[in-house]
């Protein structure tokens, strides 16, 4: 097996590195400017998240690859994100329900690895955490707004979680690569943050007038790498070419 | 320039003694070099122009977002994927300044928005051609980023106040964009010769529309003159592209490129670069909605704001519900 601490690193790069991907695709047609400026700033934060996970992915696996050459030289199988995060923007109502969803996970997440026992990953989380504070309330607003709107908003944001809630629960699938890690404190075992998850996306919903789907049936295979969805080849099409048609080039 | 052909009322320019008392003091105001603030008195046709240029200028803005949005997906690293993505940003905000100083003058974002839309307001005609490789990315920044600077820095004297603020702002910011453009260009033009011939290429396509961003001559057109009395334009267009030409073309042999203009000589006795004018039939056919990408990035405009309608519509109503509920509380 591929060293946990790897693994790890690259599952909360990788995210952040897709999900940021998706949201810059919003870039010059949201649906106000301020949502454009917004939408912009979120996924820089997560493109500098990326820079970190990924940056000190390659330095524990001492092969010489840095974060660039993570992002744009992997295939497929190799990405370990989340299928959340490679969904398709959909309307604007799918991409702020498909933030908030991960980004109130990804709050409770790097709020326990503040506290890890690997300092390079406490130092990370504890930039990345003064971020995402700001990025789950936001999303989380946004999400309360459209889902107490107008009657179509409240449909299409019902529709949105209807549709994301199936690749919510991958988010707190353990496996051996979790286990490795909460054995040292490095990580925290994913099982734990879901009550709190719960409460708290509870309450987001419940203030938006939506009804969460009574199935936790949970799509899974992108943490893990074995089962990408078609979307994720698509987007590496678009964001890897470049690197791949020049590969003898610097930028 | 951002803000192209702008048309100003007028006549010619009236003196001082053909004045009413009212404007008289508007221009003695102007003339020695003080502000025009929103709730002080103006001609007509000063508010009017203004409205224009800024509104032409805000959406340039805007529009000029989508070129390089074009290749942020599309970038060759992280770090430069982040600053094309934080230039666009910028380009956001720049438009958000400019559409709040035209609200001072009495018009809504909302309107100006529906009048860009509508196509009855225009935008910078770069904006109508295509970025066909990352090396756009360096030459957008480097040259076009480059124009905008040379006529708004100037701008940054304009009188009327709400203008000229935003231009501080903004002037700081393009500076940046320039350079980040200049240094993608360089990365470009020391690689490898794929990447020189992209370079090359991108100053080709990119050299006339830039100068074109400045219009045509003006030096003799009356609606020039009474913007410039207005103070709402300080240079003629020629004295800009000029100062662009003399600045972009040492840059150019730096880099190693060609700048594609067999005429293009120094000139000792007047110490300028003299070169040879755009293609100016080109420029009235972008205007006229012709340019390679015009029907596009309207297209493209359009879409967002109808497919986003239902979300302004969702966030006014709850918004609504919010300050119903807290007034019933009280
Ligand atoms: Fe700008
Ligand atoms: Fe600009
Ligand atoms: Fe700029």
């Amino acid at each position: 097996m591929t060293d946990p601490l790897f693994e790890y690193l690259c599952r909360m790069g990788d995210n952040t590195l897709v999900l940021s991907h998706r949201v810059s695709e919003w870039c010059g047609v949201a649906p106000v400017l301020e949502e454009d400026i917004a939408l912009a700033n979120t996924a820089l934060d997560l493109i500098g998240q990326t820079q970190l996970w990924l940056g000190l992915a390659g330095e524990i696996e001492g092969k010489g690859r840095d974060a660039d050459t993570l992002a744009f030289r992997r295939d497929v199988w190799d990405f370990r994100n989340v299928l959340l995060a490679e969904q398709p923007n959909g309307d604007f109502g799918q991409t702020m329900m498909r933030q908030y969803l991960f980004d109130a996970w990804h709050l409770l997440q790097l709020k326990a690895l503040k506290g890890s026992s690997n300092a390079q990953i406490s130092a990370i989380a504890e930039k990345a955490v003064k971020e995402v504070t700001y990025h789950v309330e936001r999303s989380g607003d946004t999400v309360i707004g459209l889902g107490d709107g107008t009657e179509e908003s409240h449909q299409r944001m019902q529709k949105a979680l209807d549709r994301l809630w199936p690749y919510v629960g991958e988010l707190f699938v353990s496996d051996a690569v979790d286990q490795a890690l909460s054995a040292k404190g490095i990580a925290p075992e994913p099982t734990s943050l879901r009550e709190e998850y719960d409460t708290a996306v509870n309450a987001v919903l419940a203030e938006a007038t939506l009804t969460r789907p009574d199935s936790d049936f949970a799509h899974q295979g992108g943490k893990t790498g074995v089962r990408h969805t078609e979307h994720l080849g698509h987007m590496l099409t678009e964001m890897q070419w470049l690197q791949r048609a020049y590969p003898d080039a610097t930028w | 320039m951002y803000a192209q052909m702008i048309k100003s009322t007028g006549e010619g320019v009236k003196s001082l003694e053909d004045m009413d008392p009212d404007e008289r003091a508007f221009q003695e105001r102007i003339n020695a070099g003080g502000k025009i603030e929103p709730k002080d008195w103006m001609p007509d046709g000063y508010r009017k122009t203004l409205i224009r240029q800024i509104g032409q200028h805000a959406h340039s803005e805007i529009v000029g977002q989508l070129p390089e949005g074009n290749w942020i997906t599309r970038a060759p690293t992280l770090e430069r994927k982040a600053i094309l993505l934080a230039k666009v940003q910028d380009e956001a905000g720049h438009g958000l300044y400019l559409y709040c100083a035209a609200e001072t003058l009495g018009v809504s974002r909302d309107q100006l928005t529906r009048d860009l839309l509508s196509g009855k307001m225009k935008y910078s005609s770069i904006f109508n051609y295509p970025t066909l490789t990352w090396a756009d990315m360096g030459a957008v920044g480097w040259l076009v980023d480059g124009a905008a600077i040379m006529n708004q820095v100037p701008l940054q004297r304009t009188s009327y106040g709400p203008y000229a603020r935003a231009m501080v702002r903004i002037c700081k910011e393009e500076s940046f964009h320039q350079r980040q453009g200049y240094d993608i260009m360089m990365k470009m033009a020391q690689g490898t010769e794929a990447q020189r011939k992209m370079a090359q290429d991108a100053l080709n396509r990119f050299w006339y529309p830039s100068l074109m961003m400045f219009g045509p001559s003006d030096a003799e057109s009356v609606h020039s003159a009474q913007s410039m009395a207005w103070k709402i334009k300080v240079n003629t267009n020629d004295e800009l592209r000029q100062k662009f030409v003399d600045q972009t073309v040492p840059q150019a042999h730096y880099l190693g490129l060609t700048v594609p203009d067999d005429d293009l000589k120094f000139n000792e006795e007047t110490g300028h670069w003299d070169f040879s004018q755009p293609d100016w039939n080109e420029f009235f056919d972008v205007l006229k909605g012709n340019g390679p990408c015009n029907v596009e990035r309207l297209e493209a405009r359009n879409k967002a704001w109808d497919d986003g309608r239902w979300v302004r519509e969702g966030l006014l109503a709850h918004a609504a519900k919010k300050k119903a509920t807290h007034l019933a509380a009280e």
